[in-house]
């Protein structure tokens, strides 16, 4: 019996054309807290749409919870999402609906419990997150870490086994930053649940990642627990780990000879 | 020289290919998403507040467009009409030109053509945005289907709100041509009214209407939910495909009203 709860074996994936992953296999533990890292357009968001079958590979697979989730029916897919949450980017809370019903959705939505309930379970998990005292507040008037927030205690709803998050630190002040970053940690150790982080941050990731996995060219670079990777001599975890302006990833894009280009 | 000119051909024949295809695709996509609309539409009238509360931003936030609307384009067909009607001795049949104009004709289309303007784009928009800001793409993660939950309360909200605001649009334009042609003009009370109810057919006229305004409805709503769902996402891509519900919902309701009225007169 495997405690990964997610696997990824020797998937590829590629559109129009263009080759995103070769041959990537990760693993992530039950109860860990697991990064995906790389550059920008490195398709480590499309790795969790993959995870989350919103995309199917070109070869290999990806398991979760021991099930294939391309050879799902819709109706598969979907009963395999009841027990994952996401965190988005920016959040995607529903603009149309305030902080209340934004985390009452899934709720709502996913089951049968009474009103009463789902407004007890609401608070708690608004309260969870520090902003119980929003919960009348539409999207439109709350900060970019706040809608992180409220986003967060939408993706945690229904106590999901597998919280997915996309770049949660893009974007916020070092204040929020430090706030996410706790309730990801504290979040995935109360529920018990695995977290998959998608992000470039290095400090925050590696502060509350138990392993951590690097992408770059379609495959994984390098994977370790933050410690060894900050010892790593890799060139490439290198320069992204202390942020090297030049490296294996070049600061100039390909172009012709300077001064070639120059003078006409 | 003539290499040139066979490139030429063959770059104009593969542009026109490739557009054909695009159209060809578009039309499937469209179809395969209504035919996904009707499926999951079960979810619409289980929670039936959810398609209220559609009918309320599509059919409830035009009454202001439709009325004022109506209300001109009945004064101004009860001024055309008398013009032309009192040539031949005949103004009193004002009425029956007013009413029949209205309600076989202009209501079904002059709404479909409104609704396209004030609601299309508003349904185009709002989902355009909510697939560029992810929050399509959140509502499949939490394994809520975004045809059953988004497009189909919009969908039949469309397809309800439509004949409603269609008969509201003959009755108002009614009530304005009546206005113009009675207290202003001078036509008979009597002859004005009565004409009209000996000349007005149920069957023939109103329920014709109504069928057109249902098949405009359909029409409309699946045109703007379509361009919405297939916006690329970027601010221009929903401006465009806003224009695209616009445009094309037009030319797609006058295309219909002409097919619909040969039916109906050939049945």
């Amino acid at each position: 019996m495997t405690s990964n709860i997610v696997e990824i074996d020797n998937l590829s994936f590629g559109y129009n054309g263009r080759v995103l992953h070769k041959g990537i296999n990760m693993a992530f533990p039950k109860g860990k807290v697991v990064a995906i890292m790389g550059g920008s357009g490195s398709g480590k968001t499309t790795l969790l749409r993959l995870i989350g079958g919103q995309v199917k590979p070109t070869k290999g697979e990806v398991r979760v919870n021991g099930q294939v989730v391309h050879e799902q029916s819709r109706d598969g897919i979907y009963q395999l999402r009841r027990s994952m949450g996401m965190l988005f980017q920016h959040g995607a809370l529903f603009t149309d609906l305030s902080v209340f019903d934004n985390v009452a959705f899934p709720m709502r939505e996913l089951t049968d419990l009474p009103e009463s309930m789902i407004r007890d379970l609401v608070l708690l998990k608004l309260n969870a997150v520090g902003l119980r005292g929003a919960y009348k507040f539409m999207p439109t008037e709350l900060s970019g870490g706040m809608a992180r927030r409220v986003a967060l205690a939408r993706a945690v709803a229904l106590d999901p086994s597998i919280i997915m998050y996309d770049e949660p630190f893009a974007g916020l002040d070092p204040i929020s930053m430090g706030v996410i970053c706790g309730l990801i940690r504290s979040l995935n150790d109360a529920l018990g649940a695995t977290s998959i982080i998608v992000s470039h941050d290095v400090k925050e990731t590696f502060l509350i990642a138990d392993y951590v996995y690097f992408v770059a060219n379609g495959e994984v670079a390098a994977e370790g627990t933050p410690e060894d990777l900050m010892q790593s001599t890799l060139p490439f975890v290198h320069q992204f780990v202390h942020g090297e302006k030049d490296g294996p990833v070049p600061f100039h894009y390909a172009a012709p000879d300077y001064r070639a280009q120059l003078l006409g | 020289m003539i290499n040139i000119i066979i490139n030429m051909v063959s770059r104009l024949l593969r542009g026109i290919g490739s557009r054909m295809i695009a159209r060809v695709w578009r039309l499937g996509a469209g179809t395969r998403l209504f035919m996904l609309a009707i499926v999951y539409s079960g979810e619409s009238f289980r929670r039936f507040h959810l398609t209220l509360r559609e009918v309320y931003f599509t059919g409830v936030m035009s009454l202001l467009i439709i009325i004022v609307s109506a209300f001109f384009v009945g004064m101004v067909l009860a001024l055309q009409g008398y013009n032309t009607l009192q040539k031949y001795g005949s103004s009193e049949a004002i009425g029956v030109l007013v009413a029949l104009a209205l309600v076989r004709e202009l209501g079904p289309v002059v709404t479909a053509l409104l609704f396209a303007g004030r609601a299309g784009t508003a349904i185009t928009a709002e989902i355009g945005l909510m697939k560029t800001t992810e929050q399509l793409s959140a509502m499949e993660m939490m394994a809520v289907n975004p045809i059953a939950r988004v497009v189909a309360p919009r969908f039949w909200a469309g397809v309800i709100s439509m004949p409603i605001l269609a008969a509201l649009f003959s009755m108002v334009g009614v009530l304005g041509g009546y206005l113009v042609a009675v207290p202003l003009i001078g036509v008979d009370d009597g002859a004005f009214w009565s004409q009209m109810q000996a000349n007005v057919d149920v069957r023939a006229d109103i329920i014709n209407g109504v069928i057109k305004s249902v098949v405009f409805g359909v029409a409309c709503t699946m045109i703007a939910l379509f361009e919405g769902f297939d916006a690329p996402p970027t601010a221009e891509g929903v401006s465009h495909a806003t224009t695209r519900t616009v445009v094309i919902s037009s030319l797609t309701v006058l295309g219909l009203d002409f097919v619909l009225t040969s039916f109906m007169l050939v049945v």
